[in-house]
């Protein structure tokens, strides 16, 4: 948490005055019981109503000039804590913008999306509520336990009783019901994780029948959450009462006590009601202190939340825009390998290939062969652990990464398009992109006929993850998106599944004719999409099993031969 | 927040009260211990008034009255507090109970929506109905009904108390309320109108959140981090300053009131003091109105948060109703057949559907299928394979002609008997967070670890899951990803060799596994299809030619059927799409 607080830094004027102001107030606060006393002492022990008119406008003063601070205070209160918690938020999403692959997947999106959100936005309240009352609350109870001695030694030791044991009732329950709290949202989320469950396999709970039984499982687990809810329930239902019993044993204390310094001439019972003000002034603040407490630890669990993704990954740091190679289009794998961070086994292990331009590339294996890890080294979504890339002649490790994909049009396993029309999730390719280009590259990739079905053509919008689309439409689209920059690299990650045969034909004759020649990367099970390829790389647990033309591997490739067999055996016969 | 006709308010809140009836009685005993506690709790500083009053000055002190009254607000702040303590108690029981209920109820429901519903609505939507606005209505509602009650009880209790001491001051009182309220309404609303502009620029801000970070990706495979980041400072520069509005607005309220307040207690001071001098009131007495004029407008500011809180419960409320009023999808007729055994006669007669009616998709549609037979469903994308699997396990029901299994209807047979009798496998492959095992026998929950681990074997799964960190024990989930699309695609076939019913679906169900792998299980696949009938959807023709007829669907509509030799030979749309796989093949 700590080291969030650099962001804070625009922000110091604000920390130092808040606080400030609302001490000031604090103390205008402090004087009112004096003045009370003061006025039933004076006022009306001497019958003086001048004296009572002015002590009632004294105290209207004081409240006057306490409104001004606070106002003041929380104004700065609020303005650095918004302005905190928006610098906070830019920076977490500028580092997530520049997090490596392997960071990503370890941290996972829905805790990278919690951080951005309902994490900031606690720290947030828990930055303003310091500045209002980190000072405020202890200095109103220290304050007013001074007053209270400075009134009468004797009755003030009553309150050297009563405020420790208050603040043993109330952060006893507190630190006792925190952790019971964890357990009840913990609870909730088992609850809310089921209720998912249910919706999203809605199809398979009804064809296994399982109705019953999973609204049964939900009722048990709803059932354990209210057992949790009621414990700490109990247990947070005695902080009121337990309080309540403690001032008000003080009240009894002081009254009493006041009599009988009074009775012996040390008090006077203006004294006696001003000590009984303090008492009150007190718990209120105790109260208000205790909730802020709660607060500030969540507050701080979020702030370190979020300071262990900044920790915890160190993002690539901005390299330089362009470069210019000798080479076009050209890749070369030597003895590469590479393992995943945390796994026990090389994905790929002592690859060696080379690519050139116009060159079409197909890559096959089973299920966890590696294709799909050996094209996310190309645009150097990760670095290999040993052997060497050279791209366009450069090394792949001194390759600028933003150059680099700039010249690689990447078409991912899942068809994801963003919200937006069809226009400017083709820009994504290309921002500078002229209608033709876009155009030329939905022909390409066989969507134009999706865009012309849309009412709107290219300006119909499309929903957040394309869902208004077909699977097959949507991977027509990506494949246009990564067409329009006109890259030099074109890699296609098993994105035609969706797409029929006849698509799917369409689409590799359109990319053949690409007048910019791409060398072309196109990941596959079906050797129906991959066997025209210049050559193809056959992947087996990691290991290149074969390399060469559809023919040769027939020939030479017995992994080859199974796969193509397993899928055309029959029609060659 | 939608605004709400007074009738449909009326109407939320009367089956608000209905959930409430079993809980009658701790709710009344909450009520009585309501009052007691506020009754106690003003009455305590009256005794303080009076103890006061007996301790006049040196010498002249009253210690007999004082220890009487002492000892009855130490007996008074006992009884406050255990009824307090009751008090809390019983609303966390009636809240929580409550909660259950209503939630216990949706799940029910869910589990009988129609998939129509559940296909088109977000799945976020649904959970955030069942979780957070049911847990918003039990806080906002329940709560807030408590805090109104005791509020209200409060005022009228502090009044009373006020008058029977001194209607005079009591009035300078009255007078400043309106006051508190003025100003607490203005803020209020300034608040109101601030947060809901915030409110909406989270939205904005998570939803881009949201899609850019889950893509990350592909955002940077694109390199369009710059990009991203500028939308982004668009939104949070925006956000920051209706945030830093709306969080001093809304700060504003507590030390407004409580000047306000500090007012009251100015003028109560004042004219209190006066009135003491001309003898009219006591030292004691005085003191006493202090304490209430501190507290008086405190159940005011309540009042009017608790309001907006209500509204807010109401809308939530609503909300959830909504969920739980969902009509449920058609019961199974009264007298509707249990469907043991089927033979697997599959015929479609005559059958029309749509999704949305303005747009027909199947329409007379006829086909017949004996028992035993391979019926390969083959077509371009979205041309509605997906449909007639729905159709036929009754996800929806057809809106012309019958399907018929063995000749019955299946709108005439249980929806459990139909599908007891149809095993299913799709290209989208679910499974819950739990153990390897229990996902496979969730269909036969009582299978043994032996039945497991040899459905496990046949589809191929067992070797990988041996393999896992805990083998059959291992946790399934989203998160780690351990899992690939193949492996929990096998783990699908498993599940489904577990419990083989005399009908199958397989929906794309190898599309995700390697062909060689593909080519261990297809033996298994053919043992398992042997005498039943069986609906395969697929893109590999080699699992097409093999079936007994071949459905070739275009656009919605069944356009050819026939083996795969009468379908070439026809030279239709089929041969079209055969051909177009080899194409260049020679």
């Amino acid at each position: 948490m700590r080291k969030l607080l650099r962001y804070l830094a625009d922000y110091k004027k604000e920390c130092l005055l808040g606080p400030l102001f609302k001490m000031l107030e604090a103390t205008f606060e402090l004087f009112v019981p004096l003045v009370v006393a003061s006025m039933i002492d004076r006022g009306i022990g001497g019958g003086d109503k001048p004296y009572i008119v002015r002590c009632a406008l004294l105290m209207a003063l004081l409240a006057a000039i306490g409104l001004t601070c606070t106002l003041f205070a929380q104004f700065f209160a609020a303005k650095a804590a918004t302005g905190f918690s928006a610098k906070l938020r830019r920076a977490l999403m500028e580092h997530i913008q520049h997090l490596r692959y392997a960071d990503l997947d370890r941290l996972g999106t829905s805790t990278l999306i919690t951080r951005m959100t309902s994490d900031i936005n606690q720290v947030q309240t828990g930055v303003n509520l310091t500045i209002r009352l980190l000072l405020r609350s202890p200095f109103i109870v220290v304050g007013a336990m001074i007053m209270a001695f400075t009134v009468d030694v004797k009755g003030a030791l009553v309150f050297a009783v009563a405020i420790p044991l208050l603040m043993i009732v109330v952060f006893g329950i507190m630190l006792l019901s925190i952790p019971m709290f964890r357990n009840v949202q913990n609870k909730l989320d088992d609850v809310t994780e089921i209720t998912r469950e249910n919706l999203i396999g809605v199809r398979v709970i009804r064809a296994f029948r399982r109705e019953t039984a999973e609204a049964d499982r939900f009722r048990e687990e709803n059932a354990a959450l209210v057992t949790m809810q009621e414990r700490v329930g109990r247990l947070s239902a005695l902080m009121n009462p337990l309080t309540y019993i403690i001032v008000n044993g003080a009240v009894i204390a002081l009254i009493y006590i006041g009599a009988l310094r009074v009775h012996a001439g040390f008090l006077t019972q203006g004294a006696v009601i001003a000590l009984y003000n303090y008492m009150s002034q007190i718990l209120v603040e105790l109260i208000k202190f205790a909730n802020f407490i709660i607060t500030v630890t969540k507050a701080v669990a979020c702030g370190n939340r979020i300071q262990a993704v900044f920790d915890d990954a160190e993002p690539v740091a901005e390299d330089a825009e362009t470069i210019e190679t000798g080479v076009r289009g050209e890749i070369i794998f030597d003895h590469v390998s590479f393992t995943y961070e945390g796994a026990g086994a090389p994905s790929l292990t002592d690859i060696s290939f080379t690519a050139k331009r116009g060159d079409v590339i197909g890559i096959i294996g089973g299920t966890g062969a590696g294709k799909t890890t050996l094209v996310s080294l190309i645009p150097r979504f990760y670095e290999p652990t040993a052997g060497s890339i050279t791209i366009d002649g450069v090394s792949s490790g001194e390759f600028p990464r933003q150059a680099l994909r700039r010249r690689i049009g990447i078409v991912p396993q899942t068809a994801v398009l963003f919200h937006g029309s069809i226009r400017d999730n083709m820009k994504w390719g290309n921002a500078d992109a002229s209608e033709a280009d876009i155009e030329t590259a939905l022909r390409t990739a066989q969507a134009w006929d999706v865009v012309q079905a849309k009412a709107d053509g290219l300006d119909e919008q499309i929903t957040e993850g394309g869902h208004n689309l077909s699977g097959g439409q949507r991977q027509r689209l990506t494949i246009a998106r990564a067409l329009v920059r006109k890259p030099e690299f074109l890699i296609l990650d098993d994105s035609a599944s969706a797409l029929d045969f006849a698509t799917d034909a369409a689409l590799r004759r359109a990319l053949r004719e690409i007048p910019e020649h791409p060398t072309v990367f196109i990941v596959s099970q079906r050797t129906a999409s991959i066997q025209h390829a210049d050559r193809i790389l056959v992947l087996d647990d990691g290991h290149l099993a074969g390399c060469g033309t559809h023919g040769e591997l027939l020939e030479s490739c017995a992994v080859y031969r199974q796969i193509y067999d397993s899928q055309f055996a029959k029609e060659v016969q | 927040m939608a605004k709400q006709s007074p009738f449909a308010r009326k109407q939320t809140i009367r089956r608000v009260l209905h959930y409430l009836k079993g809980h009658t009685f701790p709710l009344i005993l909450s009520l009585l211990l309501a009052v007691v506690t506020v009754t106690l709790t003003l009455y305590v500083p009256v005794l303080v008034g009076k103890a006061i009053d007996c301790i006049e000055s040196e010498g002249n002190v009253d210690f007999s009255a004082i220890t009487r009254i002492l000892l009855t607000v130490g007996i008074s702040v006992g009884v406050t507090s255990l009824a307090q303590w009751v008090m809390s108690i019983l609303h966390n029981k009636i809240a929580y109970h409550v909660v259950r209920d209503i939630r216990n109820q949706a799940i029910t429901r869910i589990e009988h929506l129609p998939l129509a519903y559940l296909d088109a609505k977000p799945t976020g939507d649904t959970v955030s109905r069942m979780i957070s606005d049911v847990d918003q209505f039990a806080d906002g509602l329940l709560m807030g009904f408590t805090q109104l009650f005791t509020g209200v009880l409060t005022i009228l209790g502090t009044l009373f108390f006020m008058l029977s001491i001194h209607p005079g001051i009591t009035l300078v009182v009255l007078f400043m309320t309106p006051l508190s309220l003025f100003v607490a309404a203005f803020i209020t609303k300034r608040t109101y109108s601030l947060f809901q502009a915030q409110a909406s620029l989270r939205a904005e801000q998570t939803a881009l959140i949201n899609e850019t970070v889950t893509n990350q990706r592909i955002v940077q495979a694109f390199g369009h981090e710059k990009q991203t980041l500028s939308d982004f400072d668009d939104v949070n520069d925006r956000l920051a300053d209706t945030a830093c509005r709306a969080t001093f607005f809304s700060s504003l309220t507590n030390p407004c009131t409580r000047f306000v307040n500090a007012l009251v207690y100015a003028a109560v001071g004042m004219t209190g003091a006066i009135a003491a001098v001309n003898g009219r009131i006591s030292v004691g007495e005085l003191s006493c109105f202090l304490s209430y004029a501190n507290q008086y407008t405190k159940p005011f500011n309540e009042i009017s948060g608790v309001l907006t809180e209500l509204q807010n419960a109401l809308a939530c409320a609503d909300r959830m109703f909504e969920l739980i009023d969902t009509p449920a999808e058609i019961p199974d007729a009264e007298n509707a057949a249990v469907l043991s055994e089927a033979k697997g006669d599959v015929s479609f007669d005559d059958i029309s559907f749509s999704y949305v009616p303005e747009r027909p998709l199947i329409e007379h549609c006829s086909i017949d299928i004996h028992s035993g037979q391979r019926v390969a469903i083959v077509g371009p994308t979205g041309c509605g394979k997906t449909t007639l699997i729905n159709l036929i396990m009754r996800f929806y029901d057809v809106s012309g002609g019958a399907i018929r299994i063995d000749g019955e209807d299946i709108r005439d047979v249980t929806r459990h008997s139909l599908r007891g009798n149809i095993g299913m496998v799709l290209q989208e492959t679910w499974l819950r967070r739990a153990t390897v095992r229990d996902n496979i026998r969730m269909g036969m929950p009582d299978a043994t670890d032996e039945q497991v681990i040899a459905a496990a074997k046949a589809a191929h799964a067992d070797s990988f899951i041996r393999r896992l960190p805990q083998g059959y024990d291992t946790v399934i989930s989203d998160k780690n990803g351990a899992l690939s699309q193949g492996q929990r695609q096998l783990l699908c076939i498993a599940r489904l060799m577990l419990c083989l019913p005399p009908m199958l679906i397989l929906d794309e169900a190898t599309s995700s596994i390697d062909t060689r792998t593909e080519l261990k299980i297809q033996s298994a696949f053919q043992e398992m299809m042997r005498g039943r009938t069986s609906f395969i959807v697929a893109h590999r023709l080699s699992t097409i030619r093999e079936a007994d007829v071949i459905l070739v669907m275009r656009g919605g509509k069944i356009i050819e059927q026939g083996d795969h030799a009468s379908l070439l030979a026809a030279d239709g749309f089929y041969a079209q799409l055969y051909r177009s796989q080899f194409a260049g093949n020679g």
